[in-house]
């Protein structure tokens, strides 16, 4: 809880719900006929609507994701490193738009909102939804805010995902792709921990086959353990021994299975609060959506045909320790956009957190950052 | 602008698609993007260097010649290769031009010329190795890892047959001088070479 608010932060805001009656097709052939999106502005759109940046979020994120919602917040938004006054997505130029994606648990429609067939939670009759299904339903999302082309799209993992579909799909309706910590398609690596995390959750006793609303419960141990082994994955070997190292709770081993390291009783709480706050069904389904994403799927698995669509230019960026997206993947991307012409530039930054260094300011991912924004501030006379 | 650079743009034809190898602060391919309409990247490790090109609008690839090659880039898929002023820092030079022929139709080269005289001079006066302004390093921490003379760098050109369009010698200041043009392997600091591959 801040005493005061920082003088780089957005301040107090409020998320908004946008109700939408426009029907939405998605990929698994159904449609959807109305749903919400919550969102959270930051910034002011200049008048000629030029200045707008689109931020996506990833795997377990949400709207909120710069300043503070009350004085009693215990913390800023998941991203207000990067955003806010003279930081990387400066608000001083830019229009910020951060969304709740479909299928999510935050406010925007997914599986724990009504299904107004049936007054019912959605459930696991909610569709799988995936990021191209987000990204035309972000389309729809500009149409009503008004804004034809987005000075940038920007994401970390998931949400980079995001950005570089919406360059795939929609190429005249952004200049710049942000795309940070992120991969064009998933491992069967990625893949495997991404099964392991559900099937953690639909073994769950509670999980009543997604119905878990109507038995008054919670897959609470399902969506503890999917978590648990998420996290893993976003930290590297080196940030948790720094961390944890071999830290036991009490003096000595007490020859018995309940939480004695530090990183044990660590991940069992990071597990148990994510139990309660997020929703079992959106896991599955963002989880989901990462394993179908492969943009070069539709170009007969040619990415360079794929980033051959793009029109907009890219900043992609990754990170040295991190094993769940590795630099590798990064640099896979960004040589079919090389070999497609597309103007990219690229980074490596070193930082010892992992996956999760996409959250973590550094100087130099922050100056890197900030250099490419700020000239794209400049560019579009933010 | 640099003046070697205003020599180097006089050999870029509008609209090219160039790749810059150790691209540096991004100076050259911003000029070259104003004025000649050219798309492609550049490649450079220093991060303060990437950080500039990134504010200049400069397309740079964060990219280690010496641990990663260049494979990643395709035959013939640039029409200009440029490298100025890295030839000397690289691991195998020799391994660098042919990809650099590999990928360009044309490279331009410029690096310091290791038989300049006053480096003769300060070598056999001395005894030591040579320091200048063009090569201010000392021997145990120059990043300067393979100097070459003109001579040794035109022998390597001839032994891989590449062909030598154009060379201009200029000095420190990247003048061209009519005396380093009559005895260049003496009397030139820097040479800028324009190669294509042979016929």
């Amino acid at each position: 809880m801040p005493d005061s608010l920082p003088s780089d932060s957005v301040g107090l805001v409020t998320p908004q719900t946008l109700h939408f009656d426009e029907p939405l097709t998605l990929a698994c052939g159904r449609t959807l006929k109305q749903w919400d999106l919550v969102v959270e502005t930051y910034g002011t759109l200049n008048d000629r609507r030029s200045n707008a940046v689109l931020i996506c979020h990833a795997l377990s994120g949400h709207h909120h994701a710069a300043g503070y919602h009350s004085m009693d917040e215990r913390k800023p938004g998941w991203w207000d490193a990067c955003i806010g006054p003279g930081k990387p997505i400066d608000t001083n130029h830019f229009y910020v738009v951060s969304i709740n994606n479909l299928g999510g648990c935050h406010g925007s429609t997914g599986p724990s909102s009504i299904n107004p067939d049936t007054g019912e939670p959605y459930g696991p009759d909610f569709p799988v939804v995936t990021v191209r299904d987000w990204v035309d339903s972000q389309v729809v999302l500009a149409d009503r805010l008004g804004i034809d082309c987005w000075a940038a799209v920007v994401g970390g993992s998931l949400g980079g995902m995001q950005a570089l579909q919406w360059s795939i799909s929609y190429p005249d309706r952004l200049r710049h792709a942000v795309v940070i910590a992120s991969t064009p398609r998933l491992t069967a690596q990625n893949i495997a921990f991404n099964e392991v995390a559900r099937r953690a959750i639909t073994s769950d006793t509670d999980f009543h086959g997604g119905h878990y609303y109507k038995h008054n419960t919670l897959p609470r141990r399902g969506l503890m353990l999917a978590r648990m082994v998420g996290h893993i994955t976003y930290l590297s070997d080196a940030s948790m021994g720094e961390k944890f190292g071999r830290e036991l709770r009490d003096q000595a081993y007490q020859f018995g299975y309940d939480a004695e390291f530090q990183v044990e009783s660590y991940l069992r709480y990071q597990g148990e609060r994510f139990s309660e706050t997020f929703d079992a069904n959106t896991y599955l389904l963002m989880t989901r959506a990462l394993d179908y994403f492969d943009p070069a799927y539709e170009t007969d698995n040619d990415l360079v045909k794929a980033m051959a669509k793009a029109h907009c230019e890219f900043l992609v960026l990754s990170f040295s320790s991190d094993w769940r997206f590795t630099p590798a993947r990064s640099e896979e991307l960004v040589n079919a956009m090389i070999a497609a012409r597309r103007r990219v530039s690229y980074a490596e930054i070193d930082a010892p957190w992992g996956h999760d260094a996409f959250l973590i300011p550094t100087p130099r991912y922050n100056a890197v950052f900030s250099a490419y924004m700020n000239r794209v501030a400049r560019e579009v006379g933010a | 602008m640099r003046a070697d650079l205003e020599i180097i743009q006089q050999w870029i034809r509008p609209g090219s698609h160039v790749l810059d190898l150790g691209c540096g602060d991004g100076t050259l391919l911003q000029y070259l993007q104003q004025e000649k309409q050219t798309t492609g990247f550049g490649l450079e490790i220093n991060p303060d260097h990437i950080t500039e090109c990134m504010g200049k609008g400069v397309p740079v690839i964060e990219q280690n010649l010496d641990t990663q090659g260049l494979s990643n880039f395709d035959d013939d898929s640039f029409d200009t290769v440029l490298m100025t002023q890295a030839l000397q820092a690289v691991q195998r030079p020799d391994i660098v031009l042919d990809e650099m022929m590999r990928l360009g139709r044309e490279g331009i080269v410029t690096f310091p010329n290791f038989a300049h005289w006053r480096l003769r001079w300060y070598l056999m006066w001395r005894g030591r190795m040579p320091e200048s302004e063009t090569l201010p390093h000392r021997w145990y921490d120059t990043p300067n890892i393979h100097l070459c003379t003109f001579k040794d760098f035109e022998a390597l050109c001839h032994q891989k047959n590449f062909r030598i369009r154009n060379r201009t010698v200029v000095d420190g200041e990247h003048q061209d001088r009519w005396l380093s043009r009559l005895w260049p392997n003496l009397l030139g600091q820097i040479a800028i070479y324009r190669i294509t591959r042979g016929d």
